[in-house]
């Protein structure tokens, strides 16, 4: 698959001596949806300044659909829209007005019937001629995505997309992205919102201490790294598990009995236990199953590291 | 070069000077016509002739000269310190063009609305005192040369500045007493020798010396020397902002 972003080796140190990036290797490829997940201050902003621009990487290079992203920047920038994740805005300017100077500035020429259907799709139509500083903060967040649109970018990066923002807002957002999506755009989110990352991304990184500590597609890294559990609350306590039931992964919690298994095994030893369980004649009156979220396979993963 | 991208730069910015009319323009404007009130016909009619000019005429190059050089670096620092103040700077950051463009776009239409204040000021002095312009071809020159030179020189002054106070406190503590005490308001000759020769250490006295010149045939200094001393001003200028550009000095963490 072709590769529209290719980071190889990237480093950052800033002025004080603090390295932001440590190393970081990762190829963004077409049109998927890629979710840079980490902490707060793991450096997904520094990563992603680096490769739009905002900041210079210490080491390493950075390549935009071929294209090295200093020796080349025109190319290489041309391609990007940045949606960064603080509220930065001009307070008096009108809506149409900011997202207007966004294209003009990327070189593109005057497309009022862009705007309009770009404001549209945001539901910012009718706050076109509203200055900047008479809007909601969701509001304001929607207009940041209307000038990194109105350049029409290939390659779009989300920082933060829903921070701070309403549930309502959220969902729209997510259905905004899996809109562009479908024309085309290459999407990089970073978020610390698990969820966001869980319902829409293809791929996953996990950063944290600027070190990238995997790649991996969504499904294959819950697979991987998810845990399926089943717990069986017992009729009543057991003094301790019987012999015959010790080669089973399993763990006692007063008169639960909770069955540790591998995803990938399915419910190969479900079908046992259940036997062994009759044959050495404990009851149980309920039985749930639960498999991690990508949230707690990341807190694992950052713990971990 | 990227044109569009200059011209976006550049409209944005004048519009901005269009909703802020009266503290761009008509406040710089009133303020220098009270000063033709006050110096030039107030006083400016007990004051002797100065080479064979009238005071009222002989302080019109100064007057100018002192808001253009003000208005050009208010203008020019304000423009590129309010996107980095309100972040909207990363726009330009990780936009498709070079520093070349960024900076003709923002000290262009700092340059711009000087130029037009400094005509708006010259017809106002039309107004009060009788004046005649020898060179005015030489005239527009140099109001734009020091428009230019001095948006540039704002232009650093606003990446420089991390607080408002920064903002204000080149162009209060060492412009505006350079302005003053570069004639301004007077000839360089009128002083005492050891005076003269320090004001000679005065980069504005280049300035206003020149653009007299322009308009009465008479200056402190020779014009070419005032040409030659703008143009290593606007090269200093010029090599600065490279290297802002080059380093990312306050504008890339």
């Amino acid at each position: 698959m072709q590769n529209v972003v290719e980071i190889e080796g990237v480093n950052k140190i800033y002025e004080g001596g603090f390295q932001a990036l440590h190393d970081v290797n990762l190829n963004i490829r077409k049109g998927e949806i890629f979710a840079l997940l980490g902490p707060n201050g793991a450096g997904k902003t520094t990563l992603i300044g680096s490769i739009c621009g905002i900041t210079d990487a210490t080491s390493g290079s950075i390549r935009i659909c071929g294209h090295d992203n200093r020796k080349e920047f025109r190319k290489a920038r041309a391609k990007l829209g940045l949606v960064p994740q603080e509220l930065t805005t001009n307070a008096f300017e009108s809506v149409n007005a900011t997202v207007k100077f966004s294209r003009g500035v990327f070189g593109k020429p005057a497309n009022q019937e862009l705007i309009d259907q770009i404001l549209t799709d945001l539901s910012l139509i009718d706050k076109k001629n509203n200055p900047m500083m008479t809007l909601s903060g969701g509001m304001k967040r929607r207009v940041m995505i209307a000038k990194a649109l109105s350049h029409e970018p290939e390659v779009l990066f989300l920082d933060e997309p829903t921070a701070g923002v309403d549930v309502e807002l959220r969902k729209d957002m997510w259905r905004l992205v899996h809109k562009l999506r479908e024309n085309g755009v290459t999407i990089i989110l970073t978020t610390h919102y698990i969820e966001e990352a869980e319902e829409m991304a293809d791929r996953v990184g996990v950063i944290t201490g600027g070190k990238l500590l995997v790649v991996e597609e969504k499904q294959a890294l819950m697979q991987k790294m998810g845990k399926k559990q089943m717990i069986l609350t017992l009729e009543r306590d057991l003094d301790e598990i019987p012999e015959r039931l010790k080669k089973y992964n399993l763990e006692q919690r007063g008169c639960e009995l909770i069955f540790n298994y591998d995803v990938k095994d399915n419910s190969k030893g479900v079908q046992e236990l259940v036997r062994d369980l009759n044959e050495a004649n404990i009851q149980f009156h309920d039985l749930s199953t639960k498999q991690s979220s990508l949230e707690e396979i990341f807190v694992e993963m950052v713990k971990g590291s | 070069m990227n044109l569009t991208s200059i011209k976006t730069i550049y409209l944005f910015e004048m519009d901005r000077t269009r909703r802020t009319l009266t503290q761009s323009i008509a406040s710089p404007v009133l303020s220098t016509a009270l000063y033709f009130v006050v110096f030039g016909s107030a006083i400016g009619s007990r004051i002797d002739n100065i080479d064979g000019v009238s005071y009222g005429a002989f302080i019109v190059p100064g007057l100018i000269m002192l808001s253009v050089l003000q208005q050009s670096i208010s203008n020019a620092s304000f423009g590129i310190y309010f996107p980095k103040f309100t972040g909207t700077i990363y726009e330009l950051l990780s936009a498709p063009i070079s520093y070349v463009e960024i900076v003709i776009g923002f000290v262009g239409a700092a340059a711009t609305k000087s130029l037009i204040l400094g005509l708006l000021i010259l017809l106002t002095a039309f107004c009060f005192v009788d004046l005649q312009i020898q060179s005015p071809f030489l005239m527009l020159l140099f109001l734009v040369l020091t428009a230019t030179t001095f948006s540039l020189f704002g232009f650093i002054i606003g990446i420089w500045a991390d607080g408002f106070e920064k903002l204000q406190i080149i162009p209060l503590l060492v412009v505006t007493p350079l302005a003053f005490l570069g004639g301004s308001f007077y000839s360089i000759k009128m002083l005492p020798p050891f005076w003269q020769k320090v004001s000679m250490l005065n980069p504005v006295v280049y300035l206003i010396s020149g653009f007299r010149w322009s308009f009465f045939g008479e200056g402190d200094v020779s014009l070419g020397v005032s040409l030659v001393m703008v143009a290593v001003f606007l090269a200093v200028c010029l090599f600065v902002v490279r290297w802002i550009f080059k380093s990312g000095y306050k504008l890339k963490p």
